[in-house]
């Protein structure tokens, strides 16, 4: 499979502190993408990078063979990457409704075709029957849901997800993985995903990245990297469920 | 739906009939109270809409007004052509200092403080320019006048009534419009949340300008009536920051973001102005500063019991909204 996204010799560092050094990395088309590790590793650095967030001070990130890194986080979506974030972000007074059409706007422009849309991607995620609410009435699980629906109604080819299963309930957590598993198959995306609930990760990546301080310490297959020591000596420790 | 179509069309009806029953303070009290409907209006656009809040309307007033006024005085140049300059150069205005404040990031109330600052430059600015008369004023030629002379934008009191009702039927439509568009999709989800919006493909600086340049644009064309209602221009009055205070109270007390706040608001501030000092005169107080107390108390009234304006409980007691 080819790369849809390469990322080279990523570093960054804030006031003198390495985040991110010589970071590289493929996510290959179709596939579903974790990138794990400690907490201060560097993951949602690497994200910010990638989702424009921040400029790399040296490395570059190439998606569909188009260098983006530097690009504004808007220009980033525009070019086909959507996101999500850690801390949910919804637009709390708009209707769950209308914060999807505001990401279906960004490839239908009118907004009649928009809300064909984003009503059509509220029942792939479930939320339907909150489609009238304000988002700021929904649960942490359905508001992580709306985030997802609202990337995904920028039509991304990439989907980044960060720690978007955290908070939720072992139920919760599976219905989403369901959901996700489903999109590489039905929508022709790619998920670059950021987790901490490695029964998610275990779930959903067929590859995976380990970043610690800064640095790629392994990548793989699942298995292969959980049964890496260095992995487990860093990350992982002894007490970790799987 | 059909039910909010009616009450509007009944609304239109009776103000259109008003001047028929209406005696000469009525009509100017409605005049009034429609050129703070629209004004606030224009103002909502920015703030309401997009979340950006501007504490120096007066500014885009003042410029609507010193440009068609100054034309009409020194080149005799009517108001129909004086308004798109007036227009354009408010918008214009509002684009330099948006551009100025959201390139270097400046947002929140410090935005709001340069706005006043902007507001306040231009009146010093006016107070020192002759060619407007400087702070003396400048006095638009009026002849009295019975007939209505649509050219020169001159008539009875009944005239500037239809004006201001049409300019404010306008502003509804067309904000009403907006909020429909991708524009207010963009602009209410750059208010909730901007780094979201990004994260969307939003490019919300110039979504930002948009608001800014549509908002000013409008206020000036308050600017435009203000000046040939009122004949008399001062810059120590009409860039004051009390009148931009003045603009966002109605948006502010009917409810900021909806569509017919601002114009609950004003008529509810404007009847409320007027019947304190009709009440005041006919009870015989002539305590200075009771008229002040009383609004304010007022004021505060609503703000701690109905948070959100008068507007959103309204609409939902008159089964328009849940």
């Amino acid at each position: 499979m080819t790369a849809l996204l390469r990322a080279t010799g990523l570093a960054k560092s804030f006031r003198g502190v390495h985040a991110v050094r010589d970071v590289s990395f493929e996510v290959a088309e179709g596939s579903i993408t974790a990138l794990i590790g400690p907490n201060g590793a560097g993951k949602t650095t690497v994200f910010n990078l990638i989702a424009g967030v921040h400029a790399p001070d040296a490395g570059a990130i190439q998606f569909r063979d188009r260098a983006i890194h530097g690009l504004r986080p808007e220009q980033v979506c525009a070019a086909g990457i959507g996101r999500t974030f850690q801390l949910v972000k919804p637009f709390p007074a708009l209707s769950v409704l209308d914060n999807v059409i505001v990401g279906a706007l960004l490839v239908e422009r009118k907004v009649a075709a928009a809300r064909t849309a984003a009503r059509a991607i509220l029942g792939k995620l479930g939320l339907d029957a909150r489609a009238d609410q304000p988002a700021a009435a929904l649960t942490l699980s359905d508001r992580k849901r709306l985030e997802v629906a609202r990337a995904l109604a920028t039509r991304p080819r990439l989907l980044l997800l960060d720690e978007v299963m955290a908070g939720l309930r072992p139920t919760e957590c599976d219905q989403l993985v369901e959901v996700f598993r489903d999109l590489p198959r039905s929508d022709g995306l790619t998920i670059l995903l950021i987790e901490h609930v490695m029964r998610a990760v275990m779930a959903l990546a067929g590859h995976i990245a380990v970043l610690d301080r800064g640095e790629v310490i392994a990548r793989g297959a699942p298995a292969e990297v959980v049964a890496n020591p260095a992995v487990l000596s860093c990350y992982l420790g002894e007490d970790t469920e799987l | 739906m059909t039910r909010a179509a009616a009450l509007l069309a009944i609304l239109a009806v009776l103000a259109v009939a008003f001047p028929w029953f209406a005696g000469a303070y009525a009509l100017s009290i409605a005049t009034l109270i429609l050129y703070f409907a629209y004004t606030t209006q224009a103002w909502n656009v920015m703030m309401g809409f997009a979340g950006q809040l501007s504490l120096g309307h007066a500014l885009y007033v003042g410029i609507g007004a010193y440009a068609a006024g100054a034309l009409f005085f020194h080149l005799g140049i009517g108001p129909w052509a004086g308004l798109p300059l007036a227009v354009a150069a408010a918008a214009l205005a509002g684009v330099a200092i948006g551009a100025l404040a959201f390139r270097f990031g400046v947002s929140g109330v410090y935005f709001a403080l340069l706005t006043i600052a902007f507001a306040e430059f231009t009146r010093i600015a006016f107070d020192h320019l002759s060619w407007t008369g400087g702070p003396g004023g400048m006095f638009l030629p009026v002849e009295q006048r019975d007939t209505i002379d649509l050219l020169a934008f001159r008539g009875p009191p009944i005239f500037y009534y239809y004006a201001m009702l049409a300019l404010t039927a306008g502003a509804l439509a067309l904000c009403w419009r907006l909020l429909g568009s991708r524009a207010g999709y963009y602009w209410q989800a750059i208010r909730e949340d901007e780094d979201a919006a990004r994260a969307l493909g939003i490019a919300v600086f110039r979504w930002k300008l948009l608001a800014i340049a549509i908002s000013a644009g409008m206020t000036a064309i308050s600017g435009v009536f203000f000046a040939f209602y009122y004949n008399n221009l001062f810059p120590e009055q009409i860039f004051n920051t009390g009148r931009s205070i003045e603009i966002i109270l109605g948006s502010v007390i009917g409810g900021v973001g909806t569509l017919f706040g601002p114009i609950v608001g004003a008529a509810v501030l404007t009847l409320l102005s007027e019947g304190i000092t009709e009440s005041l005169s006919a009870l015989g107080w002539a305590v200075p500063g009771s008229k002040q107390v009383i609004y304010g108390v007022v004021l505060l009234g609503v703000v701690v019991f109905l948070p959100q304006g008068i507007w959103p409980p309204l609409a939902r007691r008159l089964g328009l909204a849940r």
